[in-house]
């Protein structure tokens, strides 16, 4: 049974200047241990539905329109607010890409997360203690005594944020929705984040929902993967098929253009024209068609669903497999 | 003065330090930095956040001065020039900076924001003819970044990021320079616009013979972009190579860790590379470790290395210098070729 499954969510924003709906009919599940990585560009709505998962958006500006967010038997959405106080952070946790906006600033990274098992679970004060050096120390931070009587500014970007996954973790939450938790730090810090992440999973089985905009991050630790474009979900597969086959041309024209560290450079890179829309001012039909080297005159017109285009694989796109061959097979045709 | 086989830039022992945050502590942002940069040639510096690339780039621009060490610049001392002999050289050393929301005044139009050093440096007489020049000369360079004549009299968040590191170049490239430094210029735009402005300055340097010193933290684009790759580390030059010869042969153990942490876009090479995952803390420049300052991350680090800072000198390949006492030697394992 899936730690969490999101049918046809929709959540948006109500502002004097428009509407913009920042998660536009979103579904996705996770099993216990498994990754699936949401990925998408600045403004696509990844941190938006991470947050509606949890509802933590304000209202307003933000209204839930429908949809539903199946968390242990029930919809989170329509969970009376006392309840959800449970959910959050027992059940589900999360951390943030900046661990500096979740830190409090005037106390210590180890009453903080004593705090937050107290909040959760009626230990005794000493107890909890114990606990909050005890995750500290599962998550890789030397002398955890000493450091949980230190401030958050006392500590690098990397410890901040090992103390935020301490503090997620330390109530055994069945998921993990980690929002960015590596784009702030050096490639060196992330990969120590992104193995710590790794083994805590192995270790307690976890399901992790992480979100991101960097697909080589995706690729080292995804099992599945959604792909966001203006709000919308426009791919959803394994992580090996969506990088072997992508079947959404935006997938595809963004595998194509980034260049790697492990092929030899030099080449003229095949970018994507024009720039990712603005939400209040969306482009009609598939909002990736102004950018689209495959776009037809229907794709102006209509907005395409997601659906299955092989087994597991679902794209939100006109095309058939026909139509959008194979990365191998041949490059993209340029649109004019 | 120069021949062809001088190089454009040259430092030599180069030292900056900051004042830290105690009374009489010092923060080493750049130590003993010797390098060349050749003409026409992209060189990349890479390292992690804090290293001193920014500082390297600050001093060659002398926004900051140098504690020590001489940079040569088309010949000329740059620590020697007086401010308006500086002003001079600046013509023919730009930069275009990694955040194109602060880097233009929110204020000016495009048009004014391009043509600025034009009329700072006196390339445009004064008056309505002056003027008349200067829209002229903006239009051509908006039109060698891509952008349309037209965006002259907008302002700067009527664009996107992209667009607005267009403009950046095009101020860049104003006086027509002979070097340009590019510090981040792709890592606060969309993934999906950062082949665009990459693609623009590669076809720019081609076109205008532009000398580049590229700073980025992010390996793929080094490789993309770099023809030489020098290697930060706590303010040190710790590797100098070839980019190729970099990439497939590091010898530093602190590149090994850079290469082999940088995240690859295809689950089965991830899957089949090995990742030298570093234990510990990176150390404070300002309290950097005696001897090796990789020291205490280095996983084969011996008792030896707490002596002298190892100098970055020629390792059996000619112009590939590593500043370690036991360069690594089997390199071929840790970063899997793969060919898509
Ligand atoms: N004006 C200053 N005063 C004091 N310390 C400074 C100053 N400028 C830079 N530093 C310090 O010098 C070191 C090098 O900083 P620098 O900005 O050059 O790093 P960088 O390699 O460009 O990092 P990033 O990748 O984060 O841009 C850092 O420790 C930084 O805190
Ligand atoms: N609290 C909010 N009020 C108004 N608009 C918001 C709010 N949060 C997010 N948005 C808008 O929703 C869209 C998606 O944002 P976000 O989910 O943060 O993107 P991402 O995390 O993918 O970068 C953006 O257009 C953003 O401006
Ligand atoms: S629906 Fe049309 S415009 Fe959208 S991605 Fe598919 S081909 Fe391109
Ligand atoms: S000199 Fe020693 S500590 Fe420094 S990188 Fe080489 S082996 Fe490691
Ligand atoms: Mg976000
Ligand atoms: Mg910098």
């Amino acid at each position: 049974m899936p730690v969490l499954e999101v049918n046809d969510l929709h959540a948006e924003f109500r502002l004097d200047t428009g509407t913009v709906r920042a998660v536009n009919g979103v579904s996705f599940s996770v099993e216990p241990g498994q990754t699936l990585a949401v990925v998408g560009e600045s403004g696509s709505g990844k941190t938006a539905t991470a947050l509606s998962i949890l509802r933590l958006h304000p209202t307003p500006p933000c209204v839930y329109t429908g949809g539903e967010i199946v968390a242990g038997g029930r919809d989170l959405l329509t969970l009376p607010e006392r309840e959800m106080r449970q959910v959050r952070g027992n059940e589900i946790a999360m951390i943030f890409q900046d661990p500096m906006t979740s830190l409090n600033p005037v106390k210590t990274v180890g009453a903080q997360i004593v705090e937050s098992l107290r909040r959760h679970r009626s230990l005794p004060r000493g107890e909890a203690r114990a606990r909050a050096v005890e995750a500290l120390r599962e998550v890789g931070i030397a002398h955890p005594e000493a450091r949980a009587g230190q401030y958050p500014h006392q500590l690098s970007g990397g410890m901040r944020q090992r103390v935020m996954i301490a503090m997620a973790l330390a109530c055994r939450p069945k998921l993990l929705i980690a929002d960015e938790p590596t784009t702030a730090l050096d490639v060196t810090v992330q990969a120590q984040i992104m193995e710590l992440m790794a083994d805590l999973q192995d270790r307690f089985g976890m399901a992790i929902v992480l979100i991101t905009h960097d697909l080589g991050v995706v690729a080292q630790v995804a099992d599945k993967v959604l792909v966001m474009y203006a709000g919308r979900p426009v791919e959803a597969a394994g992580a090996d098929d969506l990088f072997e086959r992508p079947r959404m041309p935006y997938t595809r024209a963004l595998l194509e253009s980034m260049p790697r560290p492990d092929v030899p450079g030099g080449a003229v890179l095949d970018p994507i024209r024009g720039a990712p829309p603005n939400l209040l001012d969306l482009p009609s039909g598939c909002a990736f068609h102004p950018r689209c080297g495959f776009a037809r005159p229907e794709c102006a017109s209509t907005v395409p669903a997601l659906e299955e285009k092989a087994p597991g694989h679902a794209a939100a796109c006109v095309l058939t497999d026909d139509d959008l061959p194979g990365t191998s097979e041949g490059r993209r045709v340029s649109g004019t | 003065m120069s021949t062809r086989d001088e190089p454009l830039l040259s430092l030599r022992g180069v030292r900056k330090e900051f004042a830290g945050r105690g009374p009489g502590s010092t923060v080493l942002a750049v130590d003993d930095v010797s390098l060349d940069v050749r003409p026409g040639e992209t060189l990349g510096l890479v390292g992690e956040s804090g290293c001193g690339k920014t500082t390297l780039a600050r001093l060659i621009l002398r926004l900051v001065d140098a504690t020590a060490g001489e940079i040569r610049f088309g010949g000329r001392d740059l620590l020697k020039l007086s401010q308006r002999e500086m002003l001079s050289v600046r013509q023919d050393l730009q930069v275009v900076l990694q955040d194109p929301y602060a880097s233009l005044n929110p204020r000016m139009r495009i048009g004014e924001i391009v043509a600025e050093p034009l009329i700072t440096h006196h390339k445009v007489p004064r008056g309505r003819r002056g003027r008349a020049a200067a829209r002229e000369r903006v239009a051509e360079l908006l039109d060698a970044v891509g952008l349309d004549a037209s965006v002259q009299d907008r302002y700067p968040h009527e664009f996107s990021g992209g667009q607005r590191q267009r403009i950046g170049i095009a101020r860049a490239l104003a006086l027509e320079p002979k070097l340009v430094i590019c510090d981040e210029p792709t890592s606060a735009l969309d993934v999906s616009i950062q082949a665009q402005i990459t693609n623009l300055l590669r076809r720019l340097q081609r076109e205008r013979g532009l000398t580049y010193v590229y700073v980025s933290h992010d390996l793929s684009m080094m490789r993309q972009m770099a023809d030489r790759v020098a290697v930060m580390n706590l303010g040190r030059i710790v590797e100098l190579a070839d980019t190729e010869e970099l990439f497939t042969n590091p010898r530093h153990p602190y590149s090994h860790s850079l290469l082999s942490a940088a995240p690859i876009a295809d689950p089965k090479a991830e899957r089949a590379r090995r990742r030298i995952v570093l234990r510990g803390e990176a150390p404070s420049p300002a309290d950097p470790p005696s001897g090796c300052v990789f020291r205490t991350r280095c996983p084969v680090a011996r008792d030896e290395c707490d002596g002298t800072r190892p100098p970055l000198v020629d390792h059996d390949v000619p112009g590939h210098a590593v500043a370690c006492l036991y360069p690594v030697r089997a390199a071929a394992d840790l970063l899997n070729e793969t060919t898509s």
